[in-house]
């Protein structure tokens, strides 16, 4: 078979294999949410992989770490929404402030 | 009442579906630069739809890798979504059918996020932001993935427009709100070091999943109550 071919059919095996790990979270037996310690770690783990998340979107550039126009607007969100700042503000001022940043020239 | 946090979970899921849609762009363009076709470019983000599982896998190919190094690249990245359906189970049960199929397919980042930034004891607002998020990123990121697809690197890079902060901001704008305890305040923390600490090290995927471990080692002994963010 052909390169393209096989391209094609890893793509199929890639989406199967995503929704297949999407379904698995959604059919954990009734029984195991109600265990209140699963019930506990399940809260915490979206804030743990989210918190992850923010970080690795901040700091990441591939593999290494980098201080450049992000960490600047993320420290501007952070304090709109300590001043609790309408969710689209902090947004749309996050993007504003990295923008500014990068076309004077930095990060 | 009931309007309004609905208001807010549809507004919190439009802007989050065009901020993460723009991305498809760089996605599109991206993909074939490695060599996949237009139609494969749609076809992983109809199928996939995961943004770093994507990434991933056209990352493989452009780097000269095989078809089954993309495949578990991409699924490895994808980890984290099962988490989000046993995180999402108590807001959406009971579902079965198409529902169920239709629901795991748009359970992603964005959407888990906007669902659980709702007020807890607000279920209505909870599916609400689920179901706008999921379906609205969905359609927007497919759609952008063809316009990027097509237009290839004369775009330019969402970087530009600060697109990309704007993401890592709504992301800490959705977890803010569960972050009311001293003990999440310290799961977030923790997890974000430990992403970080593992980033040149740990293969693309590994350090958002290991954060996992932290929020284990949180709920596994007995916090009060008031400090499990709901």
């Amino acid at each position: 078979m052909s390169a393209y071919v096989w391209t094609w059919i890893a793509i199929a095996a890639a989406g199967l294999a995503a929704w297949a790990t999407k379904l698995a979270g959604h059919t954990v037996p009734e029984a195991w949410l109600d265990n209140p310690r699963v019930h506990r770690v399940a809260a915490f783990v979206t804030v743990a992989l989210l918190s992850a998340l923010v970080a690795v979107q901040t700091f990441g550039s591939g593999r290494g770490l980098t201080v450049d126009a992000r960490v600047a607007a993320l420290a501007v969100a952070a304090v709109l929404l300590w001043r609790r700042a309408p969710f689209i503000v902090v947004v749309a001022v996050a993007a504003l402030v990295a923008a500014g940043l990068r076309a004077l020239g930095w990060g | 009442m009931a309007g309004v946090s609905l208001d807010t979970a549809r507004q919190h899921a439009l802007s989050v579906s065009l901020a993460t849609g723009a991305y498809g762009l760089s996605f599109g363009a991206l993909s074939v630069a490695a060599g996949l076709d237009v139609w494969q470019t749609l076809a992983l983000s109809l199928l996939v739809f995961s943004g770093g599982s994507q990434f991933a896998f056209v990352g493989v190919l452009g780097a000269g890798g095989g078809p089954w190094a993309a495949v578990a690249t991409s699924t490895f990245v994808g980890i984290r979504n099962g988490f989000y359906g046993v995180g999402l189970a108590p807001v959406l049960r009971p579902m079965r059918g198409w529902r169920r199929a239709w629901a795991a397919q748009v359970t992603i980042d964005e959407s888990t996020a906007v669902a659980l930034a709702q007020p807890h004891d607000d279920l209505e607002a909870r599916r609400t932001g689920f179901w706008w998020t999921g379906v609205g990123v969905f359609l927007a990121w497919n759609a952008i993935t063809v316009v990027g697809a097509l237009l290839g690197s004369r775009l330019g890079d969402p970087a530009d427009w600060g697109l990309d902060a704007a993401a890592a901001a709504a992301f800490l704008a959705l977890v803010w709100p569960r972050l009311a305890s001293r003990r999440a305040q310290a799961v977030a923390g923790a997890s974000a070091v430990v992403a970080l600490a593992l980033t040149p090290v740990a293969p693309a995927g590994v350090p958002v999943l290991a954060a996992a471990a932290v929020a284990i080692v949180a709920g596994w002994g007995h916090p009060r109550p008031e400090e499990v963010p709901e």
